[in-house]
């Protein structure tokens, strides 16, 4: 396993938990998107009742070398709140679906968050001061009368308690008539992407009253739907380059410069199926539902419902790697299809970027950042990792059972079939509603945020 | 005579189960009816009344009831936005904050 020894092996302990421990879950409660920034200070969250709550890093105890900063609330607030549409006599639900950090400019933060219809870019700042000292208001406000004022004195900014505020400085509406799965922003800084069901829109983050198509894949007549939009993603460093993937398996690389309907792809990334193993299910646990870049661009990793794939962006034809995330659920397919659980979307991520640094003697080798190790949920609130280099694989578990600090985690193993050893767990003793859909991990240090219903648990390396 | 040693796939084994359990299912497994499901997700409502009725049941449910403010300020001045009571937030915060 991941953790057993070598220089390289990361060692995941349990760091915090936040959430109520309480298993009656109220429906707001659930967790629907999980998000470091840039610098891997902030996490956000989202949740169904379209709330984020932001966590921030505290600073390192310089004395402390044993543990990373802990991460405490800095804010939270009301993203999105119900809608209706009136012309389909539907609901809009406030559900975040996805949040997305700007990097940093200035002082303030920025994020985008987005539900099914309707995007907005957050400011989130930070006062610790504030004005005192006019001449014409008492610090309650009210208004003084000019003639009472005998002498003058210069208001001055006098220390408060920190107060973080977020408010919505833009809001992209009106844009999509189905529902948004995806947001990305740009490495261009300047512009983003939305995607939903058949449509893909460009956004530049200054222009909130239009929006380029750039992708439709509608078809003239909707009887004839075979395939719908499930992810989208901006390349990393190319920025006339996005992919978007799709409920049959494949995935599009899109050029900009080639046109200004990027309807044709200018890659199709699609592994060949065998006919001799189709059936009903097929095309349903196809169906990719998370697609990320790696931090240099040159490879992309999907999520199905069953496992992780690894493309070359210089191979269309096949997968690199493939990894099974929970292959024993392929035998359960007929439960899982009539409980909706065939239709959970897993995302996936890749570990940070951060470099490798290597010590020897008296010389210090820095090694290019490398995306090695890929992180997915899976149900019974585990989670699995798969190391790239090493080929071997953990899954652990997120549990408030788990609590100790500084304890490694214990891995856990799934018995799929025959006699179930001591420590093992069976397929049928699974809890189906226990799903880890939501992980992220830190952009430059090995601590994860994985997400259960409604939990939020924050795991870190064992420092040495 | 090897086609009848052949051993089914675990997914067709699955799917012939689901198939002795829903006999009508589409012969289309991934097509149409769906994808046109999946595009039409949300709660359908009669109309906006509807719609309106139903999100205030769900309110009353989850708000304890509001007495009268005592920190009203009238009739000395033009009260100024710091003079105004907070406003009551319509929705709880959510608990990873508390």
């Amino acid at each position: 396993f991941l953790g057993a020894g070598g220089g390289n092996d990361i060692q995941w302990c349990f760091s915090q938990v936040k959430g109520a421990v309480d298993d009656d879950v109220a429906e707001a409660d659930i967790i629907s998107t999980v998000e470091f920034n840039h610098s891997g200070e902030l996490l956000a969250t989202g949740d169904k009742g379209g709330r984020v709550v932001i966590f921030q890093q505290e600073q390192e105890n310089k004395t402390q070398s044993h543990s990373r900063g802990e991460y405490n609330v800095y804010s939270t607030f009301q993203s999105h709140e119900p809608e209706f549409d009136y012309l389909k006599s539907l609901e809009i639900e406030e559900k975040i679906n996805k949040i997305r950090w700007l990097p940093q400019k200035n002082a303030a933060q920025f994020l985008l968050s987005t539900n099914d219809k309707t995007i907005k870019l957050w400011k989130i700042s930070e006062r610790d001061k504030r004005p005192e000292g006019y001449n014409l208001k008492e610090e309650d406000g009210r208004y003084r009368d000019p003639t009472t004022v005998t002498t003058l004195r210069v208001p001055v900014f006098r220390p408060m308690d920190l107060m973080v505020e977020a408010s919505p400085r833009r809001i992209f509406a009106n844009a999509h008539t189905y529902h948004i799965n995806s947001i990305s922003i740009n490495s261009d800084y300047e512009t983003y992407l939305s995607a939903d069901d058949l449509r893909i829109n460009l956004w530049h983050l200054e222009i909130t009253d239009r929006s380029f198509n750039i992708v439709d894949i509608k078809p003239a007549n909707m009887e004839e739907l075979t395939e719908v939009i499930t992810a989208a993603e901006f390349h990393p460093n190319s920025c006339n380059t996005f992919v978007y993937s799709s409920s049959k398996g494949t995935i599009r690389l899109c050029d900009m410069r080639a046109s200004a309907l990027c309807d044709r792809h200018s890659k199709l990334f699609e592994e060949p199926e065998d006919p001799s193993n189709r059936s009903f299910f097929s095309e349903i646990i196809s169906s990719i539902s998370d697609v990320k870049f790696s931090h240099s661009g040159r490879y992309m990793m999907t999520r199905d419902y069953l496992s992780v794939k690894i493309w070359d962006l210089n191979m269309e034809n096949r997968p690199v790697e493939t990894y099974q995330v929970h292959e024993y659920l392929r035998s359960k397919l007929c439960s899982l299809y009539e409980n909706d659980c065939i239709f959970d979307k897993f995302e996936c991520c890749w570990n940070g970027s951060d470099r490798q640094v290597i010590f020897h003697r008296t010389v210090t080798f820095f090694l290019p950042p490398l995306c090695s190790i890929v992180m997915t949920g899976s149900y019974n609130n585990f989670f699995r990792m798969f190391d790239r280099n090493t080929k071997r694989d953990i899954t652990l578990e997120a549990s408030r059972e788990n609590n100790k600090p500084r304890t490694v985690l214990k891995p856990r193993k799934v018995c799929a079939s025959g006699k179930r050893k001591k420590d093992e767990i069976s397929v049928d003793s699974l809890d189906f509603n226990k799903k880890i859909l939501h992980t992220a991990w830190h952009p430059k240090e090995n601590i994860i945020a994985v997400a259960t219903t409604n939990n939020l648990y924050i795991f870190q390396d064992k420092m040495n | 005579d090897t086609q009848e040693k052949e051993t089914i796939t675990p997914e067709r084994a699955e799917e012939a189960k689901l198939k002795a359990k829903y006999p009508n299912l589409g012969q289309k497994p991934g097509g149409s009816d769906f994808l046109m499901k999946r595009l039409q997700k949300g709660q359908k409502y009669f109309d906006s009344g509807d719609y309106n009725m139903a999100k205030a049941k769900m309110k009353n449910k989850q708000l304890p009831s509001a007495g009268p403010d005592k920190n009203l300020v009238t009739g000395d001045h033009i009260p100024t936005p710091q003079d105004l009571p907070q406003r009551k937030s319509s929705l709880v915060t959510s608990k990873l904050a508390g």
